[in-house]
């Protein structure tokens, strides 16, 4: 028989008493900091966020970082006083090609740089990329936004009141969610002129939908938790509940939607802009851009490339950034 | 499930009849005349408008709109195709537009199932890692731009695909435009294959499998894949949706005469037809309706608890 062990003094620590409260464990951690560690934590996530920062960043800055407006025409008069306009000038940056060639840059304008060249009216296209990144940015953001208040009361409303109110509510949901967004901007474009506010007001029609159909299921889940009760036992109004006590709860999820439905919106806008009903000149957007990078793809096929990159690079980084969010707040228990 | 799919039809055919209503009411109230007035008589323009039953109350206009309709007249275009029947180019158009895109959902679906099938089987190789890249491809390039670089490589820089779609070339000139289609579905199809062909590998009933000595094809076909394949039906109706809406500048860039061609030309025009905006619009909420319903009654036989459990408590 082997003999027990026999416990020695050295065995055993005194705890403190802020030891005994705080389980290292399962140490209690806020919900938001526990999404944003498991968000951190994601590679994909983290690349699709610093994307989106640098395209904000330039979207931002890019349009004032050299001395072309947005609609400014590079030219100049010549000595026989005509005008000499920078049409269609490839990418060119003379200190490069002095760098690397050792000559001179040759042309009219070999002084200036053009990062991303010219169009076929001798604006510069960098400008014009960031100019349109931001409208883009601030068409689907400003959209989003008001969908994302407009969806989540409707959801939330039509989730925590049920019966016939819900049933009213989600049977209009469902005829509008069966009308396609195409035939939605057809019928638009008869009654308003194109440009930026119909794309507006598409957008403002069709992604409240989708918002309103997850708030609606997360107040289903909530609405039957015990602090619910709590509140209306103790008088709480109806509206104070909903959208102060409950709504809270309910924003994880919505903001995850709206990460995906901003791409959608961004893509709504460029796809509108491309056939003709978008975004009119001489504004432009990313949308319209490309479609001046198509009309001009056989002689000058370098001016599509910044506008079709800065789309797909939006659209990579808003689904990265909306994956991640919603496994942040789903994380499943392998990942703990 | 008979009831159940009547309801389901019932209720689609509602929607669609009201979003009809709605859609002739809409273009009806557009203010404007139909006639030119400086070359009419206002008694003239009072008999032509009696004669095409302008006056008559809404209700009537439109219940005699839907039966023509019905029958397959949809009248004649205000601008576009100035007086051809609607309902003749909208077949050509209808014919042209599916056949390129059933080529790009059957193309995509293929493409998309063998590389989710081969992704999951190589789990964390090479292969794997080329379909998370097809399928953020997918996410992140619309087709059209997809449409764009195909046809300046393999038709411009290199001409062996026509530049433009030719009709009596039917199936060589739409190579590049179904494969741009394609590329959502492939990418879609792909990434979900793959995950839930992933989860159905782990689960209890797949490694019982295993432990009674299935292996190989066997395994994958009969127990993994037919368990997969079921979450997929329900990505389709979102994918058949968004082909068509990226069908529709597809078809205006490569110049097919499609539906989607038609739409763009009947709201982006000059004018904005009205007869073909309403035609177009009841066939468009027809597709996504059907397509729809289609996919919910797939998903129905498919899955025994889906159909049970939604047939009980769908209202």
């Amino acid at each position: 028989m082997e003999k027990g062990y026999i416990p020695s003094k050295e065995d055993f620590t005194l705890l403190h008493r802020q030891d005994l409260y705080t389980d290292t464990n399962f140490a209690s951690q806020s919900y938001w900091k526990s999404v944003a560690m498991h968000f951190f934590k994601n590679r994909r996530a983290v690349i699709g966020l610093v994307i989106i920062l640098l395209i904000i960043l330039f979207a931002a800055i890019g349009p004032s970082m050299n001395e072309f407006g947005y609609r400014d025409i590079v030219q100049y008069r010549n000595e026989n006083n005509k005008r000499v306009v920078a049409k269609g000038i490839a990418p060119q940056i003379p200190a490069l090609h002095k760098l690397f060639t050792g000559e001179e840059l040759e042309g009219n304008f070999s002084q200036y740089t053009f990062l991303f060249g010219t169009d076929d009216l001798g604006r510069d296209l960098w400008t014009r990329t960031w100019y349109g990144a931001r409208v883009s940015l601030l068409i689907a953001f400003v959209t989003i936004i008001i969908d994302m208040i407009i969806g989540m009361s409707y959801g939330l409303v039509s989730g925590y009141f049920g019966g016939l109110t819900d049933n009213v509510m989600q049977r209009f949901v469902e005829i509008a969610n069966s009308v396609p967004r195409l035939v939605i901007v057809s019928v638009l474009a008869i009654f308003m002129p194109k440009g930026m506010g119909l794309v507006i007001v598409a957008l403002l029609l069709t992604e409240w939908i989708g918002m309103s159909k997850i708030a609606r299921a997360e107040m289903l889940k909530i609405k039957e938790q015990e602090y619910v009760l709590a509140s209306r036992t103790l008088g709480a109004g109806h509206g104070h509940i909903i959208f102060r006590q409950i709504l809270p709860n309910t924003i994880g999820p919505i903001i995850t939607q709206v990460m995906f439905s901003i791409p959608t919106a961004i893509f709504t806008e460029a796809f509108l802009s491309f056939v003709g009903v978008g975004i009119a000149l001489p504004q432009c957007s990313v949308g319209t851009l490309i479609e001046d990078g198509f009309n001009n793809i056989t002689t000058l096929p370098y001016q599509i490339l910044p506008p079709i990159i800065v789309l797909a690079l939006l659209m990579l980084g808003f689904n990265f950034i909306g994956d991640g969010l919603r496994e942040a707040l789903a994380p499943k228990l392998e990942d703990m | 499930m008979i009831k159940y799919t009547l309801k389901r039809v019932g209720m689609a055919v509602l929607t669609l009849l009201i979003i009809t209503f709605l859609l002739f009411v809409l273009v009806r109230i557009m203010p404007g005349n139909p006639f030119p007035s400086e070359r009419m008589s206002a008694e003239q323009i009072a008999n032509k408008r009696a004669e095409m039953g302008l006056d008559d109350p809404i209700l009537t206009q439109f219940f005699r709109y839907l039966g023509n309709a019905l029958h397959g007249d949809f009248g004649k275009g205000t601008s576009l195709y100035y007086g051809a029947p609607i309902s003749t180019v909208l077949s050509t158009a209808i014919s042209n537009s599916f056949r390129i895109g059933g080529l790009a959902v059957l193309w995509g679906s293929l493409v998309g199932l063998v590389l989710g099938i081969t992704a999951a089987l190589h789990r964390g190789k090479f292969l794997d890692g080329f379909c998370t890249v097809v399928s953020i491809l997918g996410v992140c390039v619309p087709s059209y731009v997809f449409l764009i670089f195909l046809q300046y490589t393999f038709a411009f820089k290199i001409p062996f695909f026509p530049y433009f779609f030719d009709s009596s070339r039917f199936l060589f000139s739409s190579v590049i435009p179904a494969l741009s289609l394609s590329l959502f579905t492939t990418s879609t199809i792909a990434r979900f294959t793959r995950n839930e062909m992933v989860e159905v590998f782990d689960s209890d009933y797949v490694r019982l499998a295993e432990a009674k000595g299935m292996y190989g094809r066997g395994l994958v076909m009969k127990h993994v894949l037919r368990n997969a394949l079921i979450p997929i039906v329900t990505v389709l109706a979102p994918l058949i949706v968004d082909l068509l809406t990226g069908a529709l500048v597809v078809e205006k860039i490569y110049g097919i005469n499609g539906i989607g061609k038609l739409m763009v030309d009947a709201i982006a025009g000059e004018g904005i037809d009205y007869n073909y905006v309403l035609a177009l619009g009841i066939l468009y909420s027809a597709l996504y309706i059907g397509i729809m319903l289609l996919v919910d009654l797939l998903y129905g036989v498919l899955d025994p608890r889906i159909r049970v459990s939604s047939g009980k408590k769908e209202a």
